[in-house]
């Protein structure tokens, strides 16, 4: 634990006593951080620590309220995200923050086109740098395809993609991986890697610490926007890093409690969506937490998508408590008890202009009334409930949701849904973008709620999740379900081995 | 909505503040405004921009519009001069005009979310259509001898007061107007779905059958103003309301209704109808002509449109967070050598 001193190589990129405050929540206190060519450093803390507000700081996204950017030393003010672009600093943020409408190469080359004569946009020019930095990156993804509809997973890689095109001295990732699979993260680190040994210094924060011991040098720990430690983690544990980021020993990250299962409660069969996924079928009972593996891609949001009533089915049925479901009918999906917590909680989970309360309200709308009229009472009641239960980090239920951050946003989805009490809860990705205080809180929830004798089908990435907290796993592959695994013959190796198409278990 | 909410009511305040100075300049400086005649025709005059700025702002809300209400209007219009000609009981026709209405608002529902179709494009298409219609049904004829009792309900006034009969079954509807969009279920998810369909979709909100019915309430309500219109002026013609679209959209926009969906409230709205009236009503008094006042509502739209999105963007940029509210890609293309 030594403050950032100044012996030693020079750092490319510093701050020095930075402080931030919005209104009257403090971001940052008082922070130093220096970034050195050829280290790898990690910034650590809960959610709302200060992290991303620290990243758009150096990026030239925030202007510090006091304190200074170093820039090889000399202090510097970026004006914009333009001004550290220009020197060099590359930022993937945490919302991708693609353009729709254009092209992958667009996005990548957005305004730096290179030209031909007369000042002509070289298509050729860019599809062909485009591809070679999917090469790079060994992704398989076609230049000149829209943006929109990719997945996230997707979106990140073209966000990383346009940082490796400008070349950059410092590379600063704001939860690069928390979309990401096994395979895809080993790819990025990959990428990580060899930037630095090219001389990058690179930032990177992740809540998934077995991440930060893999690829980083140093960690700075963030709480409550005040600086608490630089050091290198070399000798560190993870216990260690927890203490750190939550000021105490944390309880377990898997608490799961042994239930027996009861009656049946969702039952999908031979669930078809042409040309999505095929003839899936699974039970979930009361008390049980089935997961739900499988590469980004394998079909899993689409299936729930398809149960919760999203997208219509073509063949199959689905039932909640014996009783089916209309095709393509949220609505009667949440009547009959199911609730779905989607994955991307700013378009689909989230209305982000509208209030804390707003949002957790949408899902009571049919039970916060009296006489036909909203109850605010009940509904503000019932929003701060859960907004309290699930720690939410927030100065007023008023404020909007886009003014939480990504963890907190990630908190205010889940109460939203809580709220309902479902008999079935679906939740994809339930605790990407989570810190580990949260998340082992979010288990221990969803651990809760299935011993209260809901059904909970979890669809997670994160595999040491899906093994920690399942009962049954079952992984999908390219649209069709591919094995089923108890939870005492689940291991890693199983589960990739079904979810990659290799001979399943 | 904090952020939003505090904006939308700051622009409430204004349009306010702006109605009352408005109406306490032309009472000191425009001759024979102040009278209760006068006011009760600025009234009598606004109350079909009023009525069809109801259904209006709930729709606008949602991230929906209408244009082709001032048709519905004129073939509701157009359809009881021609059945009165026929001699048909009013009590039978005006129902008649009213499920006609029905029928517009239903079709634009229809086009729009079954189809999905931007009803913007939907409601161009039905206003020209919707007036060929009246076009056909009364070709030039101009129907004006209703029965006295419904054409002095229309057109007077309670005693000598400024206060049309017209306007008290309006102040019933602008009640029902504010408590169904800020007081209930369905007006909650109107705004949920105007910021964001999907998330809307998300949380099990029925998006396609509250525009329907949306549809069919403007459609409804854009034939009851056809029916007023047209007793109100004792003139059924198949022109009847022309353009009144484009008053009723500055309204509503002057109103603080963010075109964009999701933001505003039901008293910004009418604050922003009375205005428009009451500029209209000045104008008249001033002897300036029907194009010159289209003219000023067409600037005032504009001005509407822009002017919650300038103030928006002082507001950002004096927060000093501009650069954070647009995506850096946006921002200061880099060309490399
Ligand atoms: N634009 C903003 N307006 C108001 N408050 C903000 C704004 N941006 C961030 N905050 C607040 O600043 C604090 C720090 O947020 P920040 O996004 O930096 O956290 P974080 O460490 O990145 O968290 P997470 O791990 O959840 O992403 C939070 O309390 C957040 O609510
Ligand atoms: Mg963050």
């Amino acid at each position: 634990m030594t403050h950032p001193s100044d012996t030693g190589p020079a750092p490319v990129l510093a701050l020095k006593d930075v402080s931030k405050s919005f209104g009257a929540v403090r971001a940052l206190r008082d922070v130093s951080l220096e970034l050195f060519p050829g280290e790898v450093h990690a910034l650590a803390g809960e959610n709302g620590a200060g992290k991303s507000t620290l990243i758009k700081t150096l990026a030239g996204v925030h202007r510090p309220d006091a304190g200074q950017v170093l820039l090889d030393g000399a202090s510097v003010v970026f004006h914009g995200p333009g001004d550290a672009r220009d020197a060099g600093i590359a930022v993937i943020y945490q919302e991708p923050t693609l353009f729709p409408d254009l092209s992958i190469a667009e996005n990548i080359y957005m305004g730096r086109q290179p030209r031909r004569a007369l000042g002509r946009i070289d298509h050729k020019a860019v599809h062909a740098a485009t591809a070679a930095l999917m090469r790079r990156l060994g992704v398989e993804l076609d230049p000149d395809r829209p943006a929109r509809g990719l997945s996230i997973a997707d979106q990140q890689i073209v966000e990383i993609a346009k940082a490796l095109s400008f070349d950059a001295r410092v590379l600063i990732m704001d939860e690069p991986t928390a979309a990401l699979t096994g395979s895809e993260v080993a790819r990025l680190f990959g990428v990580v890697r060899t930037l630095r040994e090219q001389g990058a210094a690179v930032l990177f924060i992740s809540h998934r610490l077995e991440e930060i011991f893999e690829i980083c040098q140093k960690v700075t720990t963030l709480r409550d926007g005040a600086w608490i430690a630089s050091e290198p983690l070399e000798g560190m544990t993870e216990d260690d890093l927890v203490r750190r980021m939550v000021g105490r020993d944390l309880e377990e990250l898997y608490p799961k409690q042994d239930v027996t299962p009861g009656e049946v409660a969702l039952s999908v069969r031979r669930l078809t969506r042409e040309g999505v996924f095929t003839d899936v079928s699974f039970d979930v009972r009361r008390g049980e937490i089935v997961g739900l593996a499988g590469l980004v891609g394998a079909g899993r949001t689409e299936v729930a998508r398809a149960v919760f009533g999203i997208d219509r089915w073509d063949a199959g049925e689905v039932e909640v408590d014996g009783r089916g479901l209309t095709n393509g009918a949220p609505s009667t999906a949440m009547a009959a008890g199911l609730a779905l917590v989607p994955e991307d909680r700013r378009a689909q989970g989230l209305v982000m202009d509208m209030s804390i309360e707003r949002n957790i309200g949408l899902t009571g709308l049919r039970t916060t009334v009296r006489a036909g009229l909203m109850d605010r009472g009940a509904e503000r009641s019932r929003s701060l409930d859960w907004a309290v239960k699930l720690q939410v980090k927030y100065a007023r239920l008023a404020d909007t949701v886009n003014t939480l951050s990504g963890g907190n946003q990630q908190k205010v989805v889940l109460a939203k849904w809580l709220a309902t009490g479902p008999k079935v809860l679906i939740v994809d990705e339930p605790t990407r973008g989570i810190d580990v205080g949260t998340k082992a809180e979010v288990h221990r929830l969803l651990s809760q709620l299935a011993a209260d004798g809901v059904a909970v089908l979890m669809i997670s990435s994160d595999l040491p999740e899906v093994l920690g907290m399942a009962d049954r796993v079952l992984v999908m592959h390219e649209g069709r379900i591919t094995a089923e695994i108890s939870r005492s013959d689940a291991t890693e190796e199983s589960v990739m081995a079904a979810a990659t198409g290799r001979a399943a278990a | 909505m904090p952020e939003s909410l505090t904006r939308a009511v700051r622009w409430d305040t204004v349009v306010g503040a702006l109605l009352v100075v408005v109406l306490l300049l032309s009472f000191a400086t425009v001759d024979g405004f102040g009278n209760a005649l006068n006011l009760s025709f600025l009234i009598g005059n606004t109350l079909p921009i009023a009525l069809i700025a109801l259904p209006m702002t709930l729709l606008v809300v949602s991230g929906e519009i209408d244009l082709s209400v001032a048709s519905t209007a004129g073939l509701s219009g157009a359809v009881m001069g021609a059945l009165w000609n026929q001699g048909m009981a009013i009590e039978t026709i005006i129902p008649i005009c009213l499920v006609i209405g029905v029928v517009c608002g239903l079709i634009n529902g229809l086009l729009v979310t079954r189809l999905g179709l931007p009803s913007l494009a939907v409601t161009i298409g039905t206003l020209a259509a919707y007036r060929g219609i009246a076009q056909i049904v009364l070709g030039s004829d101009a129907v004006t001898d209703f029965p006295a009792p419904y054409l002095d309900f229309a057109a007077g006034r309670i005693g000598d007061t400024f206060v049309p009969y017209a306007f008290l079954p309006f102040l019933v509807l602008l009640a029902i107007a504010v408590v169904a969009l800020h007081a209930t279920p369905f007006g909650r998810a109107l705004f949920a779905i105007g910021a964001s369909e999907e998330a809307a979709r998300f949380a099990g909100i029925r998006v396609k059958r509250q525009k329907l019915i949306l549809f069919t309430l403007t459609g409804l309500m854009a034939s009851l103003t056809g029916v007023f219109w047209a007793l109100h002026y004792a003139s059924a013609r198949y022109d009847n309301a022309t353009g009144l679209e484009l008053s009723v959209v500055a309204a509503v926009l002057l109103g603080g209704i963010d075109f964009d969906g999701g933001k505003g409230t039901l008293g910004g709205a009418i604050a922003g109808v009375f205005l428009l009236g009451a500029l209209q009503n000045v104008m008249s008094l001033k002897d300036v002509s029907a194009q010159s006042q289209i003219v000023v509502t067409g600037v005032l739209l504009v001005l509407s449109v822009l002017g919650p999105r300038v103030a928006r963007q002082i507001a950002v940029a004096r927060a000093g967070r501009r650069a954070a509210a647009s995506p850096p890609a946006a921002k200061t293309p880099t060309p490399t050598s």
